[in-house]
């Protein structure tokens, strides 16, 4: 049973980052329309940089501040110079952007900071949280972190003006821009905020994954794959769905023999398969009809 | 409004292409056939081999381009597809000593089989979501590939090296060499099968389902069946072009099939051209020799430029080389004129 609890809670420790990578994803799903292969390599280059600041003498969370602070605006130049051009094009032309900004950000890392594996500093530490052998501090400070994320983005959706025009801008674009909100700019926001998701979920994540350029491939596969499990429209949705994907994933690493650190990805695979296959809309997501 | 009442009304993800247009003209057609017979002469063996990676490459970059030009469907996964065939060659090869020749065509049935029942569930699935799952396919397979289970067979990590055939009858002509005028006739054969297929009624379904998929159902295309024989037909092309990486290159290893793979074959097809079939030649000396300028300046540069150029593309030749091959032909036109 100690087992059975503590994998449940390493489980929604890193179902915490998938939750900030599905969310990541799911804003810029909102925004456009399309899914941004790059969020992954973009979360990696923001964790590069905080650790390069910190290299250079900042306090981790200074560093963790301006980390932030550069991600959204990274966000905002990237939707603006690359993807607001692409707007009316179609679908194969959008991918084919993601999928050159991926190589583009995934090749820079490698040629600024080189592909060898780096030590990622964490300000919790990793001792036992609270003298209880389940949950490290670090795991808990990675829960912690995403929990407050998480509500002060549902407060910055839910009472700011701004928030409520993003969502406005999001559910109908036609009808926001007619009451005089600028649709444009809410998505290049939406961009910005899903970067600094983004860099949150990598600077959370790299003490345990190391630093390196690939290292948030396998993440952004389970942030894909728990947008998909909560619902490719719905950012609830998605954050429910991490913490569940998170927890799986330990679980089946423990309980199945053979299926280990090895099958780690394929498993996200068939989950993503098994979701599109059986519930296409996700657990939280609204069913799409579509018109001739 | 209640949730379900949402109406959309999808663009096609693809612009169409007419049919014409997806290939060249005979004149064309030999001319570019005289080039590649006669080129392998007057030139080294490594550049043989180069050019032989340029058709194997070609052949998979047109497998992605019958599946997208041809019925719209997206694939961020044929580097899966590739490995598969590759596999498969290299292990009927070495473990069970086949001739090379015959596995390619069992690397291509594999591989169609694979693509198909890969395809039942993509089938529900369209634009992102279609590329959504061939993306994870590509980042799962180098880790399926390395499994504990059939590391009798992969080797595991370390791969399989493959040995490479010589010229049968005792041709006077060196392993390289055979190995081209082999590849060479192989996708000869395959592209004239490919273009007589986007002609045919199997072929003008794929492209009723590319450019409206609820009216070409209205109008009695089996779309489930065309979407994965699509998709089966894309996998089996890109299996034997596998195969015949595996034995040009004499060695298959998990970290061979990547997403970076995955990822240049994508390139490949929208440099060429999508749903331009002799863009695929293009698109695949593109994805050969540009990462080769680009090592030979910085090591880990070559994704940079690849994702620039990519965006160039898209940017300003949104048909890739089939709009640069449109624009030659017209000015060449004026030129006539005169």
């Amino acid at each position: 049973m100690e087992l059975f609890t503590n994998q449940v809670l390493a489980g929604i420790a890193t179902g915490a980052i998938y939750a900030c990578m599905a969310l990541a994803v799911v804003m810029i799903y909102q925004a456009i329309d399309h899914l941004n292969f790059a969020q992954g390599e973009m979360a990696m280059f923001s964790t590069f940089m905080s650790w390069q600041m910190m290299q250079w003498g900042v306090p981790y969370w200074g560093a963790f501040i301006l980390t932030l602070a550069l991600s959204f605006a990274g966000g905002i130049i990237i939707e603006r110079l690359l993807f607001k051009p692409l707007a009316k094009a179609p679908v194969l032309t959008n991918v084919a952007g993601f999928i050159a900004l991926y190589a583009i950000v995934n090749s820079v890392a490698g040629l600024i900071w080189d592909f060898t594996i780096k030590q990622y500093p964490t300000p919790f530490g990793s001792s036992p949280f609270l003298g209880s052998q389940l949950i490290s501090t670090h795991q808990a400070g990675m829960i912690g972190i995403t929990l407050l994320m998480l509500i002060l983005l549902f407060v910055f959706f839910r009472f700011t003006r701004v928030g409520l025009a993003m969502r406005a801008a999001a559910s109908l674009p036609e009808s926001a821009r007619l009451v005089g909100i600028n649709t444009s700019w809410m998505i290049a926001l939406g961009w910005g905020m899903a970067a600094a998701i983004g860099s949150v979920a990598g600077m959370m994540i790299a003490p345990v994954v190391f630093l390196e350029p690939n290292m948030m491939l396998g993440v952004l596969i389970y942030g894909f794959a728990a947008a998909v499990l909560g619902g490719l429209t719905s950012p609830f949705g998605a954050v429910m769905g991490g913490f569940l994907v998170g927890i799986f994933e330990n679980l089946v690493g423990t309980y199945i023999p053979g299926v280990g650190n090895e099958l780690k990805l394929p498993i996200a695979l068939a989950l993503i398969i098994t979701v599109l296959v059986v519930k296409p809309a996700g657990l939280f997501g609204r069913p799409i009809v579509k018109r001739v | 409004m209640s949730a379900a009442e949402e109406v959309v009304t999808e663009a096609p993800a693809v612009e169409a292409v007419p049919k014409r247009a997806m290939t060249l003209g005979v004149g064309t057609s030999l001319v570019v056939l005289a080039a590649l017979v006669i080129a392998p002469l007057f030139v080294k063996n490594f550049i043989i081999f180069q050019m032989t990676m340029l058709l194997i490459y070609g052949l998979a970059v047109l497998a992605l381009n019958i599946l997208t030009g041809g019925s719209g469907q997206f694939s961020l996964g044929q580097s899966a597809f590739y490995a598969v065939g590759a596999y498969t060659s290299a292990i009927l090869m070495e473990h069970v000593g086949m001739n090379y020749a015959l596995t390619l065509p069992i690397a291509g049935i594999i591989c169609f089989g694979f693509g198909f029942l890969f395809g039942q569930p993509a089938l529900r699935l369209s634009g992102v979501y279609l590329a959504l799952a061939t993306f994870a396919l590509a980042t799962a397979m180098p880790q399926l590939l390395k499994l504990g289970y059939f590391e009798h067979w992969t080797g595991g990590v370390q791969g399989l090296v493959v040995t490479k055939p010589d010229a049968p009858f005792g041709l006077p002509m060196g392993q390289d060499m055979w190995l081209y005028y082999f590849t060479l006739v192989i996708t000869i054969g395959i592209y004239v099968a490919s273009v007589n297929l986007l002609r045919s009624r199997s072929g003008r379904a794929f492209m009723a389902i590319r450019d409206n998929e609820i009216a070409a159902s209205a109008m009695g295309v089996d779309v489930a069946l065309y979407k994965t024989l699509a998709f089966g037909v894309s996998a089996g092309i890109t299996g034997v072009a596998g195969g015949l990486g595996a034995i040009a290159v004499q060695f298959v290893a998990p970290d061979g099939y990547t997403i970076t793979l995955a990822i240049s074959l994508f390139l490949g097809m929208v440099v060429g051209g999508v749903g331009w079939l002799p863009g695929s030649i293009v698109g695949s000396a593109f994805i050969i020799f540009v990462p080769n300028i680009a090592e030979s300046i910085s090591k880990g540069l070559s994704g940079a430029v690849f994702g620039v150029l990519l965006f160039l593309v898209i940017f300003l030749v949104p048909h890739g080389a089939r709009q640069v091959a449109i624009v030659a032909q017209q000015m060449l036109g004026k030129l006539k004129k005169h």
